[in-house]
């Protein structure tokens, strides 16, 4: 019993220290507090994969009045989040057959105008920005073409680091 | 929820291969979820990018602030030995000369110093040759030569600034520009020697002239490699359009600062027989560049940003070409009465401090004349000698600003006028107006904004305030005006707003860090007074890079600074690592090595978020940190030094060294006598309280003196550093 109290509070101060390190890369003054707009990457930082309407509801419960979210509030949230597991990650062949399902021809590759399409479409569509982004990783640029499956091991093997 | 749906569409998929069956509608429906997942995991790695790509940020920017601080520290060292220590009368000379005043001679007399006339230009010079006087013509001749990575003769140098030098005298301390002549005016923010960026505004956005005017708002130099030729460039337009360039001092525009950050070092590179004198011009010229510009009396520009205590009409009277280094304390203006107060101390017999001096440091002699001499030397008489004594054994060598101005004014207090009697000498920081004006001046060319209201010491830098956005509406509502334009800062898009967008932080010099660190930015403003943006990135290479490479590219070079860092702390690492492994197990928890790496280093980075990329790689949770510091850090040096410790205290302190080498190089020529060199070795252990063995620096010298002629190049001492990081593996 004492056993496991040890490791839940081994556990639990592992995790806040996590949360604490992911804070203090975006507290540019070093006061404890990170703009709200930073939240989406913090979260998402600490292995979370939330809609824009989950991030949404994070920000809710957690934001200041002045449009800043301090470190007190933000800790049990977060800390909840992560022994929960909410938001769980997507697995990489989840990824890849997302991918399989929008190349309708099963032709290997996507072009940048379908995938466009696809993105900028829906609940959350990319923004201008973003889509921009994305095609500069994604795009090859000879074939001026996607090819999916490269693409998709390229951002978890980023994603290892 | 993610399992969920991607079971869903995986059995999909899987369903219609094999039955081959075209289900529109379904399909749709399942094809929009599969976006959904794919915007959902974007996102997510959008994110961790912009994590890595922010702790890179933080690296360099934390490495950099570091050293700025590190400079500062080590000029107040210097400050403090010359107001209070008593070394040897050869130690003193040695770094007296930094703290001459020379305006004791009339401008007119130092112009007769920096003449060209007897410069001549051999045949063999292909460079531009200026007429004068400049017009818009020869400045863009200028231009396209620069741009050909030409060199303008130093005799062209000194003519244009010297004409310069003299229309900056006229200048008020703060600018008035207003934008109903012409419409629009376009302000810069740091360029730092990045010439690229400047040739890339101009071609975007056109030269300067009365009808396109432009505000350069300091930090012109140091860093990058062509700080002289900026210069030169915004001189020449400067004296065709007068009304339609204007220039701030940043805090880069001090010869202390020059030293350390390259400026100085360039110079005397591009300009081996004149360099010198070009130099002193420069520094004389950098004191008369005006302090800030207002446009419409509604828009402040300034290189750092304000203070709670920050007064244009302070600043309006001041006179600013007092402060030939910002970061130095007012000199006093007063003399006393009675007595010499020149004459050297009794026990230093007949030591004249400008004993190097040619016959421009002269000074003029006499009480009352407004620009006597700075008095440095101690008082005579044995009780003020009794109270210093115990003052600089109270106080110990390494100084922050504030302590060396209590320091200095408390000292002075007792030969200066009413003043500072009037606050007592219990008074650890008696306000004079001098004092007040150095402050203000200090805040506007070194501060930072912060998120929280209040102002307070900017202790990352070690000079100026960090302010907030209360007093940001102070000060601009007590002055009427609607809108701070500052630089100092690097921002990843070039610019960034902040306290309700009425502060606005311009850098334009892109790749500040590395190729695809950052863009540049530069602003538009007309009539309405509303800023409108125009970014840019000079580099061919780094356009091409996606976004993930060109975050890789930074990271790396990050990393690659860091792990100098780690190499020259490497023993005191080791020494922290052992004291939580008392054991000596030979492995410590993360959360030990974490804790070990910021006491060492102190450099305020998320050691915990950096580990991945540092290679801390743990088994059960545990480091083998002795394995991790070989495997990061390269052990063996390129030269055999015969001392390892030495090496490594040189080698993180090497910017202080060179600093400090180049103070002590007095005449430029790039080398030092073994006898300069230890004393160079001894003046820096003292500010750093450590010990050195007299026999280990002898053993050092000679094994540095590669050419073996008894004499030490500084240019190779400080290449052994560069060959010992470019060892270091990435």
């Amino acid at each position: 019993m004492a056993d496991d109290r040890e490791r839940a509070e081994i556990l639990v101060t592992g995790v806040h220290k996590r949360i604490n390190d992911a804070f203090q890369v975006f507290d540019h003054d070093l006061n404890k507090t990170v703009d709200v707009r930073e939240i989406g990457a913090i979260v998402r930082s600490l292995g979370c994969f939330p809609t824009e309407a989950e991030l949404l509801d994070i920000i809710d419960e957690v934001e200041e009045p002045n449009g800043f979210i301090c470190f007190e509030r933000f800790l049990p949230t977060m800390s909840k989040i992560l022994m929960e597991n909410k938001f769980r990650p997507i697995p990489e062949d989840t990824l890849l057959t997302a991918f399989e399902v929008l190349d309708q021809q099963k032709k290997g590759h996507l072009e940048p105008n379908e995938l466009t399409e696809y993105m900028r479409q829906g609940d959350e569509p990319f923004t201008q920005l973003e889509m921009e982004e994305m095609l500069s990783s994604a795009v090859e640029p000879d074939s001026n073409l996607i090819y999916y499956k490269d693409f998709v091991n390229m951002m978890v093997l980023d994603g290892e680091r | 929820m993610g399992c969920g749906m991607g079971k869903a569409a995986a059995s999909l998929g899987k369903k219609r291969e094999r039955e081959h069956i075209s289900v529109p509608g379904e399909y749709m429906f399942n094809a929009m979820r599969a976006a959904l997942l794919i915007q959902r995991w974007y996102r997510q790695y959008a994110a961790r990018l912009e994590m890595r790509r922010r702790c890179t940020w933080n690296i360099f920017q934390s490495i950099e602030y570091a050293g700025e601080q590190d400079q500062i520290k080590l000029y107040n060292f210097f400050g403090y030995l010359m107001e209070h220590f008593t070394p040897a009368s050869s130690e003193r000379s040695l770094i007296s000369h930094i703290f001459r005043e020379n305006d004791v001679v009339h401008d007119t007399e130092w112009e007769r110093y920096f003449c060209y006339k007897s410069i001549e230009v051999s045949h063999g010079y292909h460079g531009p040759h200026l007429t004068f006087p400049m017009t818009f013509c020869e400045a863009s001749k200028l231009v396209e030569a620069f741009k050909h990575k030409q060199l303008l003769h130093s005799r062209y140098v000194l003519q244009l600034l010297g004409e310069a030098w003299k229309l900056l005298r006229i200048l008020p301390n703060i600018n008035h520009v207003s934008t109903c002549h012409s419409k629009e005016i376009t302000i810069c923010g740091d360029l730092h020697g990045q010439l690229e960026d400047l040739l890339l505004v101009f071609y975007k956005n056109g030269l300067p002239s009365s009808e396109k005017p432009y505000v350069f708002n300091g930090d012109f130099v140091d860093r990058g490699k062509s700080s002289m030729e900026i210069l030169l460039i915004l001189f020449a337009f400067l004296l065709v359009y007068p009304n339609g360039v204007h220039l701030n001092r940043g805090n880069h525009e001090d010869h202390i600062v020059n030293l350390r950050y390259g400026f100085t070092k360039e110079v005397l590179g591009k300009y081996r027989v004149h360099g010198k004198k070009i130099l002193k011009l420069l520094q004389k010229m950098f004191s008369w560049l005006p302090l800030a510009t207002v446009i419409d009396g509604k828009v402040l520009v300034v290189h750092g940003g304000i203070s709670d205590t920050t007064d244009l009409n302070v600043i309006a009277r001041m006179e600013r070409h007092k402060y030939v280094s910002a970061l130095r304390p007012p000199k006093s203006s007063r003399r006393s009465a009675g007595g010499n107060r020149r004459a050297p101390r009794c026990t230093e017999g007949g030591e004249e401090r400008n004993h190097h001096g040619t016959g421009a440091r002269a000074r003029a002699p006499g009480p009352g004349s407004r620009h006597a001499a700075h008095r440095r030397s101690l008082h005579s008489g044995s009780a003020v000698e009794e109270e210093l004594r115990q003052r600089r054994q109270q106080a110990g060598l390494s100084q922050s600003l504030q302590e060396l101005r209590r320091l200095v004014s408390s000292s002075s207090s007792s030969d200066e006028d009413d003043d500072d009697a009037d606050d007592g000498n219990s008074d650890p920081q008696p306000r004079t107006p001098e004092r007040d004006e150095w402050k203000q001046m200090v805040d506007l060319l070194w501060s930072d904004p912060m998120a929280q209201d209040g102002c307070q010491p900017n202790q990352v830098r070690g000079g100026g305030c960090y302010w907030g956005p209360d007093v940001t509406e102070e000060v601009l509502g007590r002055h009427h005006l609607q809108l701070l334009i500052r630089s100092h800062e690097c921002k990843q898009d070039g610019y960034e707003f902040c306290h309700n967008r009425r502060v606005l932080t311009l850098f334009s010099a892109s790749n500040y860090y590395e190729v695809g660190s950052n863009r540049g930015a530069y602003v538009r403003m007309g009539p309405d007074l509303v800023p409108h943006f125009i970014q840019y990135q000079s580099s061919q290479t780094c356009r091409t890079l996606t976004l993930r490479q060109s975050i890789g590219r930074t990271e790396r070079s990050a990393l690659g600074a860091l792990r100098e860092q780690l190499f020259a702390h490497k023993s005191d690492l080791l020494g922290a690592f052992q004291h939580y492994d008392p054991d000596n197990t030979g492995v410590i928890s993360l959360k030990h090595w974490a804790s070990a790496m910021e006491g060492v280093l102190k450099l305020g980075l998320p050691w915990r978020v950096l580990r991945s990329q540092l290679g801390t790689s743990t088994q059960d949770g545990m480091l083998d940190y002795r394995e991790w510091i070989q495997d990061l850090v390269f052990s063996e040096p390129k030269h055999e030094l015969s001392n390892a410790s030495i090496l490594e205290t040189m080698y993180r302190n090497h910017s202080n060294l060179e600093t400090i080498f180049r103070i002590i190089d007095t005449d430029h020529s790039g080398s030092l006598s073994f006898e300069e060199f230890r004393q160079t070795w001894k003046l820096l252990s003292a500010h750093l309280k450590t010990e050195v063995d007299d026999d280990a620096i002898a053993d050092l010298a000679l094994s540095i003196d590669f050419n073996k002629d008894g004499s030490i190049d500084i240019n190779e001492f400080m290449e052994a550093f560069r060959l010992v990081a470019l060892a270091v593996p990435s």
